[in-house]
């Protein structure tokens, strides 16, 4: 079983919900990820996900636009990304890793070349903005014959047959995009959360985790109550970005949300 | 006669080229538009309408005009030009947002947004949504803001709201980036006019369809005019529109070389250009897999050239299709030699061009001594050089 199913099967025996981090590889600088990871992992965390900088990032608002920036000025890319999560992976068998990003980095490195190089980073799974299953079955099957979960986005506006097609291609879990906008957008309304997770519910047995809009531990905990997982992004790469003097400031303040939004979650 | 061409395929493929690469948000929109689009091309009523459009409004047909001084002067080829730069708002882009705009309407979209590098693009869509009395968003890099000032003013009279770029290179490209998240923000009520043969499927099909009355006309005025079939078509080549508008109805006579012609800024081998197609690598960026400018890592260049509207990483996916194929030939022209053609053809015919389409007129000025006097060349005028009084100007040290 894939370290995604396992995780989430561990959950839903305990009654409990994934609570997913999103932070940009590299962001402010390449050194602070590595340390950042183990400790949001001892914060409670379950599943990361780490962000690949691209110079084009279509489906970012401006935080995770400037992480980018941030992080491309300090020559961050795919490749030591990887690096970095099977740094990670030395010390940490258990915790999935996600690699969330843009296609061109994938096509440039060639959909065989990643595959590979994924799965001797111990990749968990891949979420690529860009690439809909119309156009991902290739690269979604290399990874699956290494283990590697593809993780598909869902929105408001997703219809029933797109949600078939992102379960019947996707796997490990689906990630449900709580508002039509770039990340780290305004407010989401949790009742159309809740309408939309019946439906895809209906249709997949697949565990969905809810991002964008999630900024406190008040919204993760009504967003987990809905679905399987919450992930939170913008509101954590804030915090490194009000604090671009101070690292270790930046990554107590990101610590000390996570575990606000842990205990927010679990109770 | 080999085969009739028939691309893109139903998912907007060409060969490997093209594609629907979006977020998920933007997927049910696209679909819609493409169904949209599949059912107007065929509708009479649509097609008569834009047609009146295109002749009163735009002023189409537009003139094939003999550049008989230039081509004496150049010693070879005959050298007709396709005058878009008389159209109204001054450059081919009008052709396609007439047609965007008429498809947004029977779609029941209220508000327009579009990318301009240029300005062109974004004047000729502030003015389709001006006549249509939709509210209508410009995104413009902040490089181009400064340099195609003329047109920011132009957009904001028209109506328009000119939202200035800050991010990435402040280009064409991060122009599009920021319209795309505008776009899944208002996918609801909101119709994005792409300005050229770029974005997802069925964007390169569609604009290309709707710029490619430059071509049919040219054809009909090369038969009323010379009798024959052109030797050669001569457009060039930013995201592609005006290029593959006069190539697309040509692209089964075999006889007729398709020449496109990218912007080299300070010289391909410096690296500061815009040329995809001449020293690029195919990849995925807005929407489709096409030639880009990209670093081993996948990261996109910035890239460089005196035009605005030339100054944009990727380039089409059906040029980046008829390049493999080898149906087109792809050539690059320094921001120097752009220069040369755009004094040449404003000394030699009283025509001031675009600097965009400065890089048609300076491969010619290569090619033409190269051919027979009795083979003809089409070059698409695709704009005039109003615009770009400032950039000259400034080059030549004068305060306007
Ligand atoms: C006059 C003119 N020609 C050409 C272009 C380049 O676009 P395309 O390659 O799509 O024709 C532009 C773009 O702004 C333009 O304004």
């Amino acid at each position: 079983m894939s370290r995604l199913a396992a995780t989430f099967e561990q959950l839903a025996k305990s009654g409990r919900k994934a609570l997913i981090p999103f932070i940009t590889t590299g962001d402010p600088t390449p050194d602070f990820t590595l340390p950042l990871m183990h400790e949001m992992v001892k914060a409670g965390v379950d599943i990361i996900e780490l962000g690949v900088p691209f110079s084009d990032p279509m489906a970012d608002g401006p935080v995770i636009q400037r992480a980018s920036e941030r992080a491309l000025a300090h020559k961050m890319s795919l490749r030591k990304t990887l690096a970095i999560a099977a740094e990670f992976r030395k010390t940490d068998q258990q915790t999935p890793i996600v690699l969330m990003g843009y296609l061109n980095p994938i096509e440039a490195m060639g959909y065989e070349g990643f595959a590979n190089a994924a799965q001797r980073a111990d990749i968990d799974g891949v979420l690529t903005v860009d690439l809909p299953p119309e156009e991902g079955e290739q690269c979604a099957a290399l990874l699956k014959e290494r283990g590697i979960d593809t993780i598909f986005l869902l929105a408001p506006n997703s219809t029933n047959d797109r949600i078939k097609k992102m379960a019947a291609v996707g796997s490990g879990y689906l990630y449900y995009v709580s508002l039509k906008g770039v990340t780290g957008a305004g407010h989401l309304d949790a009742a159309d959360v809740e309408n939309k997770l019946k439906q895809i519910k209906a249709i997949t047995k697949m565990p969905v985790s809810v991002g964008f809009g999630v900024k406190d531990a008040e919204t993760a905990k009504t967003i987990a109550a809905l679905g399987d997982g919450v992930v939170v992004g913008s509101a954590l790469i804030s915090k490194i970005e009000n604090n671009l003097d101070s690292p270790e400031q930046a990554k107590s303040e990101i610590i000390a949300l996570l575990s606000a939004m842990r205990q927010a979650i679990d109770k | 006669m080999t085969e009739k061409y028939t691309m893109p395929d139903v998912k907007g493929h060409f060969g490997p080229y093209g594609g629907m690469f979006v977020a998920e948000t933007l997927m049910p929109p696209i679909q819609e538009l493409n169904a949209a689009y599949q059912r107007y091309l065929k509708d009479p009523e649509f097609i008569a309408e834009l047609d009146a459009d295109l002749q009163h409004y735009v002023g189409r047909p537009s003139p094939l005009y003999y550049a008989e001084r230039w081509s004496r002067e150049l010693g070879g080829a005959q050298i007709y030009l396709k005058r878009e730069d008389l159209n109204h708002t001054g450059s081919h882009k009008i052709n396609n947002t007439v047609g965007q705009a008429l498809l947004a309407k029977r779609m029941g979209k209220t508000r327009i947004i579009a990318e301009t590098g240029a300005g062109q693009h974004g004047v000729a869509t502030a003015t389709v949504a001006a006549r249509l009395g939709l509210e209508c968003v410009v995104y413009m890099g902040a490089v181009d803001v400064a340099r195609q000032s003329l047109n920011v003013y132009r957009m904001k009279l028209l109506g328009a709201t000119v939202v200035a770029v800050e991010s990435g290179s402040k280009t064409l490209k991060d122009a599009l980036n920021e319209a795309l998240r505008d776009w899944v923000t208002n996918v609801d009520n909101t119709f994005y006019i792409i300005g050229t043969v770029a974005g997802p499927h069925p964007y390169p099909a569609m604009v290309r369809d709707f710029q490619a009355i430059i071509g049919r006309e040219t054809k009909q005025q090369c038969q009323d005019m010379i009798g024959k079939l052109p030797d050669a078509l001569v457009a060039c080549v930013g995201g592609g529109s005006n290029a593959i508008g006069l190539f697309y109805p040509f692209i089964d006579d075999e006889s007729v070389r398709l020449i496109g012609v990218e912007a080299a800024g300070d010289g391909v081998a410096s690296g500061r250009h815009s040329a995809p197609l001449c020293a690029g690598r195919p990849g995925v960026l807005h929407g489709n897999r096409t030639y880009l400018m990209a670093d081993d890592d996948g990261e996109i260049i910035e890239t460089h050239s005196i035009s605005a509207g030339l100054d944009y990483p990727g380039v089409g996916p059906e040029h980046a299709w008829l390049k493999d194929t080898g149906r087109a030939e792809y050539v690059n022209i320094t921001d120097n030699e752009a220069l040369e053609g755009f004094y040449a053809l404003t000394r030699m015919e009283g025509i001031i061009p675009a600097l965009e389409s400065a890089h048609a007129m300076a491969y010619t000025m290569k090619l033409a001594p190269t051919m027979r006097k009795d083979e003809t060349i089409v070059i698409n005028l695709s704009g005039r050089g109003d615009k770009d009084m400032q950039t000259m100007a400034k080059r030549e040290g004068i305060e306007l």
